[in-house]
């Protein structure tokens, strides 16, 4: 520091500056200086412990004398989780294939066959394209193959595509539920602007806060809805106990914090929309629906392609609604991959916590970037 | 901000059928919003065995509120709350500060100034990493050595390499690149994250939180600040340069009081999510530096059937967010939607 501020002294006495020595030194520098602190942090606590990350997830670690060792083990860990003893806990228990499992699964192969010949037919096809298109092509029919085969009796569903039926329903949910709300919200109705206010708060309310609350709202026994579930006869149920309404109520909880997003962005979108276009088709007597569906829609898709994908990057890192709401429990029924990771980390198994946490990481950048080139990119472009 | 462009303008146009479903829905979705909110406020109050038997609905007419809830946390629980509380109050806002200085500082410079780095050097800094990671980890090297050894060397081959370089990244790569840093699930990064603060000896420390916490913010801050610090006209500051004023001056004097609405919409938003964040407070922090969401969670466990309990302990933990939202909300949404919008 000293020796350059000695040489820009020099420097700065040829300019005639009327600045400081140090300062104009800084000055020079500014563009590092501005840049380098932020590319520094991501660098430390970002880049470098996925490397390291990486590194951990083919280790064993063991607790040994005056400390931990770690042990190269290769690719066990993964291995593990596809075939060993941690196979139950990350892809689910496989129950024997049956004519429906086969069905859905010719029919998921038949219909992902077809969409890639369409492609390599098409017009547009490139090398980078293909092989992007056979990637998504291949992970959408493992998750088929995995639903058909995990889901109904005697399969049980693994952290994997608990992650991914929380993903993908909760977000499915949560955009239908935003757009129309957010539709209504754009009619001219006295108090719009009350319930722009209200519809919006739960997005900034805690997620521990949400999973708990949800938690005493789903009490059949003194819970608020009690006298409901008494009368359709169904308060003894214990939904807590049931793998599968336990996951709905994740997901409910999940909704309500995540409507908002969904309606904030539509409704910007809806209102962006060119009005002039909508009192033409309404002059020439088109029907709502046909409004809704040829002039609206194609507007608000890129916007609302956009939403999806910053809502699903979100949602595959889902924690502390499954860990506060049921413990992840009945079981493992409500785990999401995070808390399986969180789960393995606690049990000092750091190889195999960081290998699920890969695994997580594999699986929501392989959807995000497929849902941006091949949904985002494509309604994007269908406006310009 | 929210203009109504596409809507009829007046309300009769709209017929009195779809009026009335309309508002039904709306009203619908209020008490779906409220309702849960309502509930546990109610249960705050309640005495156990106003929970135990059965649900309570109406205050004063189906049960006598108490402050008894309210008593044992802050009085009988005392500073097992208050530590927490004032955890999460200096972390958030400690980290937000952090976050949007630097964060705003980055955004500012990839805006203004044409940065180029060479692909050779990215590649040399990555080698770097991976060389630190292996040191460390196969070579039973320490890590503070290993940093330091090839930290120089880095900068020992910056010059010769970056005097060769050929090809060039721009700024949209830049923030691509730190942007991108939004996908990586936490849990990928925190173990390695825990391993050094272990080192370091600040685990369960405000700091470690704090540092985390700004990390995993930035990103957010760089996003969402280009596009405020791009709309300021670049006139103003090409005079002031011409003046002899420096980049700091400039940056600091002339630009940031233009763009502090939109300073104020990311560090609220920030200030949120880190308010409550969950997972790496659930690694990185036991005692001393639990948080609320923390604190929240692990009564959870001990406290599940005590509704009273925790609900103060929630109240007291989303109501400074409900207020921030509900009055500064402007700011807020302007925040997500110039995030989401841009896409």
């Amino acid at each position: 520091m000293q020796s350059s501020s000695r040489v820009s002294s020099s420097a700065a006495s040829r300019r005639g500056s009327r600045r400081s020595v140090a300062a104009n030194w800084l000055d020079r520098q500014a563009p590092y200086v501005f840049v380098l602190p932020a590319v520094l942090l991501i660098l430390g606590f970002s880049i470098f412990p996925l490397v390291t990350s990486a590194y951990l997830s083919l280790m064993r670690f063991a607790l040994g004398e005056g400390g931990y060792e770690l042990k190269f083990v290769g690719m066990r860990n993964y291995v593990r989780l596809f075939s060993g003893s941690q196979q139950f806990h990350f892809v689910g228990v496989f129950r024997p294939p049956g004519v429906i499992s086969i069905a859905v699964m010719a029919a998921a192969a038949l219909a992902i066959g077809w969409w890639l010949v369409r492609y390599l037919r098409g017009g547009q096809r490139s090398v980078i394209g293909g092989i992007g298109r056979l990637i998504a092509a291949a992970s959408l029919l493992a998750v088929v193959w995995l639903a058909a085969n995990t889901t109904g009796d005697g399969g049980a569903l693994g952290s994997l595509m608990v992650t991914l039926f929380y993903v993908v329903f909760g977000v499915a949910l949560q955009f239908l539920l935003g757009l129309g709300l957010a539709y209504l919200c754009t009619l001219p109705l006295k108090g719009g602007r009350f319930f722009r206010i209200l519809f919006f708060l739960p997005l900034m309310v805690t997620p521990v806060g949400i999973a708990y609350m949800f938690r005493m709202m789903a009490d059949t026994a003194v819970g608020p809805l009690a006298p409901l579930w008494a009368w359709l006869g169904l308060g003894q149920i214990a939904w807590a106990a049931d793998p599968w309404l336990a996951r709905i109520v994740v997901v409910i909880g999940d909704t309500w914090q995540w409507v908002p997003f969904m309606f904030l962005v539509l409704l910007a979108a809806l209102e962006g929309t060119s009005r002039d276009q909508i009192e033409a088709a309404q002059l020439d007597g088109a029907s709502s629906w046909r409004i809704f569906r040829d002039v609206i829609w194609p507007s608000i898709a890129p916007v609302a392609a956009s939403a999806v994908l910053i809502r699903l990057i979100e949602a595959f890192k889902v924690v502390d609604l499954p860990n506060v709401l049921t413990n992840g429990g009945p079981g493992i029924a409500t785990e999401s991959m995070t808390l399986h990771a969180f789960i393995e980390w606690r049990t000092l198994n750091l190889g195999s916590a960081s290998a699920v946490a890969y695994m997580l990481f594999f699986v929501s950048t392989i959807a995000c970037v497929s849902f941006f080139q091949l949904v985002v990119r494509r309604a994007r472009g269908r406006q310009s | 901000m929210i203009k109504r462009l596409f809507v009829p303008t007046r309300l009769d146009e709209i017929p009195i059928g779809t009026r009335v479903i309309a508002y039904g829905l709306l009203g619908l979705w209020t008490l779906v919003v409220l309702f849960p909110l309502y509930w546990m406020a109610i249960t705050s109050f309640k005495l156990p065995i106003d929970v135990a038997n059965g649900p309570a609905y109406v205050p004063f007419v189906d049960f006598k509120p108490s402050l008894d809830a309210w008593h044992y946390i802050f009085v009988d629980l005392g500073p097992d709350t208050y530590r927490p509380y004032m955890n999460s109050l200096v972390i958030a806002t400690l980290s937000t500060v952090a976050a949007v200085f630097l964060g705003s500082m980055a955004a500012y410079a990839l805006a203004r100034i044409e940065y180029k780095p060479p692909v050779a050097a990215v590649g040399l800094a990555v080698l770097m990493l991976a060389l630190v990671v292996a040191a460390v980890g196969w070579g039973g090297v320490d890590l503070r050595i290993a940093v330091a050894v090839c930290g120089a060397l880095f900068f020992l081959l910056l010059r010769p390499i970056v005097r060769r370089a050929r090809r060039h990244l721009a700024n949209d790569d830049i923030i691509f690149w730190m942007i991108s840093q939004r996908i990586l699930p936490p849990v990928v990064t925190v173990i390695p994250i825990y391993l050094t603060f272990k080192s370091a000896g600040l685990l369960d420390t405000r700091t470690a939180l704090i540092i985390t916490y700004a990390t995993a913010n930035l990103p957010i801050v760089v996003w969402l600040m280009f596009d405020f610090f791009a709309s300021v006209p670049k006139e103003i500051e090409e005079s002031a340069q011409i003046d002899g004023a420096t980049r700091f001056a400039i940056l600091f004097g002339i630009v940031v009081p233009l763009v502090a609405p939109g300073i104020v919409a990311t560090g609220l938003l920030v200030l949120i999510l880190s308010w409550n964040e969950y997972l790496f407070a659930l690694f990185l922090s036991t005692a001393n530096a639990q948080t609320l969401p923390l604190l929240v969670a692990a009564q959870n466990a001990t406290r599940g059937p005590q509704w009273w309990n925790m609900s103060v302990l929630i109240l007291i933990m989303i109501l400074p967010v409900m207020l921030l939202t509900l009055t500064l909300q402007r700011f807020i949404v302007k925040g997500i939607l110039v995030g989401a919008v841009k896409g």
